[in-house]
């Protein structure tokens, strides 16, 4: 399946808004991803403190979530989101980078379930995690 | 006992729109992803400005499900700020300018969001208005909705969970 992976690799560094925000995309494959997105000053929520807006950690999860469905093994193509919860647990500490990684745990024909996790430099204590249902296509 | 006479239009307007516009442009990510308000009177409509950048799924094209989020995200905030400052705005007891400035302004902070998909969103203009289903002292429940073209097609709504600035200890 090195295939689906260059695939899935190719597809997410065509995404516009995913170059807009720099993402990279550090690992992929058996339906578990990991993006990166280094921190920005475009992306501050709260000019006071620089903290990163919940709307950048949304997007990197997001799109995480995107990439571990189209990596599982059992998924024909393409995926889009059907929900996505977000639980924001603490401000992303200014300066560092955010790291997401996903894991979709169970995918039928129809639906593929995710959970993930975005974390800066400290692992033990998540920014926030996220957890949704997305289509599966071309099947 | 005589009602006061009432401000001149302009001065409400001015007023108004000032505190708004400190308020969503003093935010960088506000900025960036070029979301403006439409005000009337309290009333707030969040409109996203299409861009190539946007775009999530280039085979559509479609805007990307994570700059729905956002956009629902920060309409949902903005409103909420809005309402929560409103009367002091009025009464002049925050002043307009220094919304952002001022450290003893501050923000409703998100607990959790959470973003129906309903359909994709396309390469245009979109539009969003939150409804607050409760503020209360510490949480407020906050509903948002999107659209295009029609505002009865929906392309994503979403609700979620906010906290609210606490107040700073009262000095008597």
């Amino acid at each position: 399946m090195v295939d689906k992976t260059v695939l899935a690799r190719q597809f997410i560094e065509a995404i516009p808004h995913a170059r807009a925000l720099n993402l990279t995309l550090t690992h992929i494959g058996e339906g578990e991803a990991e993006i990166t997105l280094p921190y920005n000053e475009d992306l501050i929520g709260d000019p006071r403190t620089g903290v990163i807006h919940g709307g950048a950690i949304s997007t990197i999860l997001d799109t995480c979530c995107g990439a571990a469905v189209m990596s599982h093994p059992s998924a024909p193509g393409g995926t889009a989101t059907i929900d996505l919860r977000i639980d924001y647990m603490r401000a992303a500490t200014p300066g560092q980078t955010i790291t997401a990684r996903a894991t979709c745990y169970h995918i039928t024909r129809n639906v593929a379930f995710v959970r993930a996790t975005a974390v800066d430099n400290d692992n033990d204590l998540p920014v926030a995690t996220a957890a949704g249902s997305f289509t599966v296509e071309g099947n | 006992m005589a009602r006061p006479r009432p401000e001149p239009v302009q001065m409400v307007k001015q007023r108004r729109d000032a505190a708004l516009r400190a308020l969503v442009d003093g935010v960088p990510y506000i900025r960036f992803l070029n979301i403006s308000f439409d005000r009337r009177g309290d009333e707030l409509t969040g409109v996203l400005h299409f861009d190539d950048k946007l775009i999530g799924n280039p085979f559509l094209p479609a805007i990307h499900g994570g700059v729905t989020a956002a956009f629902l995200e920060v309409t949902a905030v903005i409103t909420l700020s809005w309402e929560h400052m409103f009367a002091s705005i009025e009464s002049g007891e925050i002043d307009a300018e220094a919304i952002v400035t001022d450290k003893s302004i501050r923000f409703p902070k998100t607990i959790d969001f959470t973003v129906d998909y309903l359909r994709s969103g396309l390469p245009r203009d979109a539009y969003a208005r939150a409804f607050i289903s409760r503020s209360g002292r510490r949480y407020a429940s906050v509903r948002v909705e999107a659209w295009q073209d029609n505002h009865a097609k929906l392309f994503a709504q979403a609700s979620g969970h906010f906290l609210m600035p606490q107040p700073p200890m009262d000095k008597n």
